[in-house]
């Protein structure tokens, strides 16, 4: 069958992106749109004394001038998050409430503050340089580690402390038990560097309220139109039902474009305020100070062995800074969303975590592709090379050791990660061929002859994708002869059009030309559980599928009337076309044929079928990846000579989609071992490289090709393809390897703790013992 | 306000613009070619790239009046008719692209690469991206459709 599920089939989103004709926000020009750009703070931490915009309201073309003090008047209140958890001691967490535009105080630089609405984006720049706002600076605190200080400035006066949370997993007893009866314990100090997340499209929305039916159309970048319209209405304060959401295409996701920000919601101010369409597009300088960004975790962990190196547990105390306010799921990130994967694919009994996840006076932290995952990642991977090393063992071998065995399967037995499959022994013995791992001595060796230091890392990585869920689906067959899919889900390029025509024509015999996906409008589907988490395909390929189920099914009642058999002895063929058949014989009805027959059974009658797919099961990705690198003595400079990585997706529905997010998840799990950080002064508070001259965005000159190969036996029992999510796979894996790659090569110098982003002066410094 | 006189791909144009008006501005905003995208404002993204008298420019770099009397191809004419060029081709073919926001810049860039580099190979090709960010593909499947494309032109 022609593309059909497991095959490489290339995208059909491909012509309209390779010609220009995509269709991204910022593409979207309503008649008569009004543009906004925003103020924003220059100082991290600052009193408002005064805001003076008289003058600017006479510039040529400027509408209206919004500050926050008239936002509050008019009855809008503050973005709406995720807020739920509770401290350890079962007291309620300290909650911020995000300002649309600040009131009385800003606390990072990039603060959104006055909303500037004129005829072009030119006239409203022009008209910003005359507004005049007085500051009265505050002390800021920038640095993670010392957000919890009592010397550190305060962001919120009124919760009296910088934690928004004190929370923790697992039983502290339970640690002093194994801490009590271990041989051996070893430690890490690790810092997770901020990312700033710069998917190549910059944010944008046009807001288009109708007065008429009291309704606002927002065209925006999301990875779910209906996630956004929660969000967008509980943050304006106005019902879900009263607002539409419009996805297009996407420019890059990575977490990101699930966030509902403030600037979305000026917008909608503005247009309802106006009464015509208000668009803001963020510049790249805007998007570094405005985008929610990722990681920044403050770790110490221990783990613990007996004797002969079984792991008897592991305990992870973290600081995760969430920046001025809490974004969307910036208090979930941090907690929830890695919890219990610090055992990683080990038998690790015992797992005790704490976060306090503080406040600082910088940009949110939100998702960064993987959230919560590559940071837990990245220290029991680390952690277990420091205990080999420790031990002066091996660190494939413990690694080994420890593995959770297929066997193990079901037994779910302490902080043991309650798997559906796995073969890590497997994936490790392919990765070894893979990666020529045994020859590595014999080539390090010889690197000695260039004056380099060659080192090798080992990342044993595993995700855990999102499990509990909803996603919504719709077929719809035409008598003209096509079938339209709607999908809650939304493609922020994974290729999603692709992936569910693949689906759909595996499960109905059509023909690929004849399907057209389609997603990003909410009023399509009533709901929809949107991208994010690594869960799309089983997702969607389950509402797909029971939505076609639920079509067939009214398509077998028509098939019967017209073949004059009984409901019971019509089936659906797929095997000489796409075919209602009386069971045992050759009458047969198409299904196009009988889409015209349901279109002429009345007006509003057509061959349909909608589900809302439940879910309760995450997969668990996971692979060897292996990185090995050369260091140029004289100048710390990196090289890396080679690459590679054996996966565990379970069944691969599309290979050449699937290979294509593990490269792009690759870099981008180096590009933070490498060189990513956003770097605030600590004095000020303001973002150093702040744009892409300074920010370290990887580059193609970095890498060279990698090597992928797949294990595709341990096929995930959770969903009906046997797939397991692999979005975000490849950057839970990469950093780590690169950074045991570099530990391994530095193994001759005397060191401590060499944090990320591991730069060619770092290593300098250590190669000529300069601390 | 300035007039000018630019012909875009294959057309001939005249149009009052304002002087301070950049380039890509004056293509996606004035003749709604939005296939050139902004992705940064410090030039360094490529998202933007277009052939200025047959050479890749990134469009954000200049004036539209410094564009005055240039011919212009922007990824919109790059194909002849319904006939992709061989570089597009060769994206689509080789998974070159995911979101899809990056790639008409790397597409037109590539293009240039191809003719000013006779003897391509992976490191040239990698090297020669230094201005062309993308953050989806981890640039391999790019490498590779610029290579496949390049035996092919």
């Amino acid at each position: 069958m022609k593309f059909a599920v497991g095959q490489p089939v290339r995208r059909v989103e491909d012509t309209r992106l390779i010609t220009g004709k995509g269709k991204f926000t910022d593409d979207l020009k309503l008649p008569n749109t009004a543009h906004g750009i925003f103020v924003r703070s220059p100082y991290a931490h600052a009193n408002i004394s005064s805001i003076n915009f008289e003058e600017a309201l006479k510039m040529p073309g400027v509408v209206d001038i919004y500050t926050g003090e008239k936002l509050k008047s008019e009855g809008l209140k503050h973005m709406s998050v995720i807020d739920f958890l509770q401290n350890k001691d079962g007291s309620p967490m300290n909650a911020s409430k995000r300002p649309i535009l600040a009131t009385g105080k800003v606390r990072h630089v990039g603060d959104p503050v006055v909303f500037v609405v004129a005829e072009s984006m030119n006239q409203a720049l022009d008209a910003s340089e005359l507004i005049e706002i007085d500051y009265d600076e505050l002390p800021c605190v920038i640095d993670t580690g010392k957000a919890l200080n009592s010397d550190s400035p305060l962001l919120f006066d009124e919760f009296g402390t910088n934690s928004a949370v004190d929370w923790e997993a697992g039983s502290e007893k339970e640690w002093s038990d194994v801490e009590e009866k271990a041989h051996h314990i070893s430690k890490v100090d690790l810092v997770n560097n901020r990312i700033v997340v710069n998917p190549i499209e910059p944010r944008s929305a046009t807001s288009d309220f109708n007065k008429d039916d009291d309704r606002f159309t927002v065209y925006v970048e999301s990875q779910g139109s209906h996630a956004m319209r929660e969000r967008l209405a509980g943050s304006i304060g106005v019902e879900e039902k009263n607002v539409k959401v419009v996805t297009n295409d996407v420019g890059g996701g990575f977490g990101l474009k699930m966030m509902c920000f403030p600037e979305y919601i000026a917008t909608m101010f503005a247009s309802r305020a106006l009464n015509r369409p208000v668009k803001w597009t963020s510049t790249r300088s805007e998007a570094f100070l405005s985008d929610s960004q990722g990681r920044d975790h403050v770790t110490e962990a221990s783990i613990a062995m007996d004797k002969e190196g079984n792991f008897l547990g592991v305990k992870v105390d973290t600081v995760a800074a969430v920046g001025a306010y809490l974004s969307q799921y910036g208090i979930f990130i941090p907690t929830l969303a890695g919890a219990g994967m610090h055992v990683g694919v080990y038998k690790i009994p015992v797992l005790y975590n704490t976060v306090n996840v503080v406040y600082t006076n910088t940009v949110p932290v939100d998702a960064y592709r993987g959230a919560g995952r590559p940071e837990a990642s990245y220290v029991i991977e680390r952690l277990v090379d420091k205990a080999a090393d420790d031990l002066g063992m091996d660190p494939l071998q413990l690694r080994i050791k420890n593995f959770v065995q297929t066997e193990d399967i079901g037994k779910h037995e302490g902080a043991i990660l309650p798997l559906d499959s796995c073969d890590f022994q497997k994936t490790t013995e392919m990765s070894i061929v893979n990666s020529s791992y045994d020859g590595f001595a014999k080539r390090k060796e010889n690197s000695k002859l260039d004056n380099k230091l060659k080192g090798i890392g080992i990342s044993y990585y595993i995700e855990r994708t999102q499990g509990e869920g909803a996603e919504n689906s719709r077929v719809v067959v035409s008598g003209e002869g096509s079938v339209k899919v709607f999908a809650g889900t939304q493609s922020t390029g994974q290729g999603h059009e692709t992936a569910w025509t693949q689906i759909l024509v595996e499960k109905l015999g059509v023909n690929p030309e004849d399907v057209s996906v389609h997603f990003g409008n909410s009023d399509d589907l009533p709901g929809g559980g949107g991208t994010g988490g690594s869960k799309s395909l089983y997702m969607a390929a389950g509402a797909i599928n029971d939505a076609s189920n639920i079509m067939l099914k009214k398509g077998i009642e028509i098939a019967a009337n017209e073949l004059e058999a009984s409901v019971d002895d019509v089936e659906y063929t797929t095997d000489s076309g796409p075919l209602f058949q009386v069971k045992g014989t050759n009458r047969n009805i198409d299904l196009y044929s009988v889409a015209r027959l349901a279109e002429g059974q009345s007006n509003t009658q057509i061959l349909d079928g909608e589900s809302v797919y439940e879910h309760k099961d995450p997969t668990f990705p996971n692979g060897c990846h292996i990185c090995e690198l050369s260091i140029d003595k004289e100048t710390g400079r990196i090289e890396i000579d080679n690459y590679s990585a054996t996966d565990d997706f379970g069944k691969i529905i599309n290979p050449l989609l699937v290979a294509g997010q593990v490269h792009g998840g690759i870099v981008q799990g180096l590009g933070q071992a490498m060189g990513e950080h956003a770097l605030y002064e600590e004095e000020t508070g303001q973002l150093i490289n702040g744009s892409f001259m300074d920010y370290h965005m990887p580059r193609a000159d970095e890498f060279p090709e990698f090597d992928l190969d797949f294990n595709q036996d341990a096929e995930c029992t959770t969903n009906t393809l046997g797939a397991k999510g692999c979005g975000e796979a490849g950057t839970v894996a990469s950093t780590t390897a690169y950074v045991n790659a570099i530990y391994d090569a530095l193994s001759e110098y005397d060191f401590n703790e060499l944090d990320m982003p591991i730069t060619p002066m770092k290593i300098w410094k250590i190669i000529n013992g300069i601390n | 306000m300035a007039l000018v006189e630019i012909e875009v791909n294959g057309k001939n144009m005249s149009s009052e613009v304002e002087e301070r008006q950049l380039l890509v501005h004056f293509l996606r905003d004035d003749l709604n070619l939005t296939g050139t995208h902004v992705g940064c404002d410090t030039s360094q993204c490529g998202a933007c790239v277009i052939h200025l008298n047959g050479n890749a420019v990134k469009s954000c770099s200049m004036l539209t009046v410094q564009a005055n009397n240039a011919s212009i191809t922007t990824i919109e004419g790059l194909a002849d008719g319904d006939k992709l060029h061989p570089v597009q081709e060769a994206f689509r073919e080789n998974h070159g692209l995911q979101c899809g926001f990056c790639t008409p810049g790397m597409i037109m860039a590539a293009v240039d690469i191809i003719k000013r580099k006779p003897n391509l190979n992976e490191k040239i090709v990698r090297e020669e991206l230094e201005g062309n960010l993308c953050r989806c593909t981890g640039y391999q499947n790019i490498v590779k459709s610029i290579l496949a494309a390049a035996n092919k032109v």
